[in-house]
């Protein structure tokens, strides 16, 4: 029988790059991370959806992971999330094994994501009154309101969810994805399919959510402003594995670049990042 | 058996909501309320009339009057009893909701326990019509079985609930190409439940087969109690032991084919 893989040190978390990010010292000892993840991998038969994925997201940061369609960013967050189950590595979330111990952190982590809807023929306030029964919200009309507030959703709270509009359906998401005030909330591509304004909107609420709950948040993203203006931390998959992990600005000064779209475009076409080699 | 481990704690506040979803659905949704009736309703006019020409050319229809809508009626509440259980759990396949209850603190155990309750509901709002037509159509009253009705229900909504978890089971592992299997699977029981004609017609190898299942025990119950006026105690005790073992076997096999869907990824996608 295979021995279970090992929690990496941290000298041994940065992939790719000799020097350790502060990102990554700022996680902290292990066990006390948001996130922590260890020689994750997921084979789809022969396909290496994830190969050998680790890293560690202190509590209370924002980290985007980025990279191209089947890069491996949904099935990383789906196993952190135990939708899936990896073929081998260690996920452990809020300090708990999962999804051995998913009952001890369901209820306190959330999230939203594209491949997932709310019921269309239920209400706004209906869908919210479910989801908040389940994670077990107190003062739950209350709370509904509050979000309502927030979240501009006051005058759509008794309309079918499939009556609204793909932003209006993105604000309730994300209203469910609150609803029980996460410590964690991971979200993949949180603002696709989004005109700019109401993209922007959500961003600027997401930020303020994180300052007052002093929340962790992990978002899979193609857009790169979003990353650019969120994120402490970016982790840039390809092909399943990781190939860059720091700060936004430390990784634009490594490949020379003021955006982290010429960054995203250099690691999609395999130009490598300056002082690294193939 | 982690997942096993994870039951211990039954939240009926959380079973609460999920039925609440369910409730909200039905009542949002005429047509899915006039589903619920409209083919129990179809189903005993038919039989019943048919029931009536066989009684007037047939001394042993005569003698045995109502067979053959109590079976009708018992057959509908194994056939709705599982189709209610199956169509809730499907509305989160068509409406792409299961990846959020998966991700929520909801337990399996406290899904299936929901759509278990919905489907006595969903049950009862198709069934309760349905006898009262029998009553005021064909002057046959179901309530008048009495107490063996208890026992031919219980048998036959747990067999209904078992084959409901099993094929809910499969759809998860399966997505929405396997939902065909729903809709058909329990009129593969039916030649072999008996629920038209006694045991007794198959043939002896057949008849084996037959007594494997709770149905069986049940259809043959009610034939004994309508034309013999016997209660046959034996044949629920039997049909029941075999209830505990099907019911067992599919919560374990629809735990694994859960286990089986993360290992393939099929949560986050739920299509085709």
């Amino acid at each position: 029988m295979r021995s279970p893989p090992q929690w990496p040190n941290e000298q041994a978390e940065m992939v790719n790059s000799d020097a350790m990010p502060a990102q990554l010292a700022a996680a902290g000892p292990v066990g006390s991370a948001a996130i922590e993840v260890a020689h994750l991998i997921k084979l789809y038969k022969t396909t290496r959806a994830v190969d050998d994925v680790t890293f560690r997201i202190a509590r209370g940061s924002v980290t985007g992971l980025l990279g191209g369609n089947g890069a491996g960013k949904t099935t990383t967050i789906a196993m952190i999330m135990g939708l899936v189950l990896p073929t081998s590595g260690r996920v452990r979330v809020l300090g708990h094994a999962m999804p051995e111990e998913s009952a001890e952190v369901l209820g306190r982590i959330n999230f939203e994501s594209p491949y997932v809807d709310m019921p269309m023929r239920l209400t706004v306030r209906q869908n919210l009154t479910i989801f908040g029964r389940l994670y077990a919200v107190k003062d739950l009309a209350e709370r509904i309101e509050q979000l309502a507030s927030d979240l501009d959703l006051k005058d759509l709270l008794d309309r079918a969810n499939g009556k609204l509009s793909a932003g209006q359906k993105t604000r309730v998401a994300l209203a469910k994805a609150l609803i029980n005030q996460p410590e964690l909330l991971l979200l993949d591509e949180p603002t696709a399919s989004l005109d700019p304004d109401t993209a922007d909107w959500v961003r600027q609420h997401l930020q303020d959510y994180r300052k007052r709950h002093d929340a962790t948040i992990l978002l899979a993203s193609h857009n790169m402003l979003e990353v650019e203006r969120l994120c402490d931390r970016v982790i840039i998959m390809k092909r399943g594995r990781i190939e860059d992990d720091d700060s936004p600005d430390q990784i634009m000064a490594r490949y020379n670049r003021t955006t982290l779209e010429d960054v995203f475009l250099d690691v999609a076409r395999g130009r490598m990042a300056e002082g690294t080699s193939s | 058996m982690s997942e096993l481990a994870t039951h211990r704690a039954i939240s009926a506040h959380r079973i609460q909501a999920m039925v609440l979803r369910y409730w909200y659905l039905l009542m949002s949704s005429w047509p899915r309320l006039l589903e619920l009736i409209y083919w129990p309703a179809l189903q005993i006019i038919t039989w019943g009339f048919l029931q009536n020409y066989i009684a007037q050319n047939d001394g042993f229809f005569a003698r045995a009057g109502g067979t053959l809508i109590g079976a009708v009626i018992l057959w509908d509440i194994l056939f709705r009893g599982q189709l209610g259980f199956s169509i809730s759990f499907l509305e989160e396949m068509w409406a792409r909701n299961l990846g959020n209850l998966m991700m929520s603190p909801l337990k399996p155990i406290e899904f299936l326990i929901a759509l278990m309750i919905m489907s006595l509901v969903r049950l009862a709002i198709g069934v309760i019509p349905m006898t009262l037509l029998a009553l005021f159509f064909f002057d046959f009253n179901f309530f008048a079985i009495g107490l063996p009705l208890i026992a031919f229900f219980c048998n036959l909504i747990f067999t209904s609930w078992s084959i409901g978890i099993f094929v809910s089971g499969l759809v998860l592992r399966n997505g929405l190409g396997a939902e065909s299997i729903v809709w058909t699977l329990m009129f593969g029981l039916m030649p072999l439940a008996c629920v038209y004609y006694p045991v007794a017609v198959l043939p002896t190898w057949l008849q084996t087969i037959a007594w494997t299942l709770p149905p069986t025990y049940v259809f043959e119950g009610m034939r004994a109690l309508l034309i013999d006026h016997i209660f046959r105690g034996d044949l629920m005790v039997w049909s029941l032991l075999i209830n505990a073992g099907l019911f067992a076997a599919s919560f374990a096999i629809f735990l694994a084919l859960l286990r089986s869907a993360k290992r393939v990824g099929s949560l986050l996608g739920g299509g085709e």
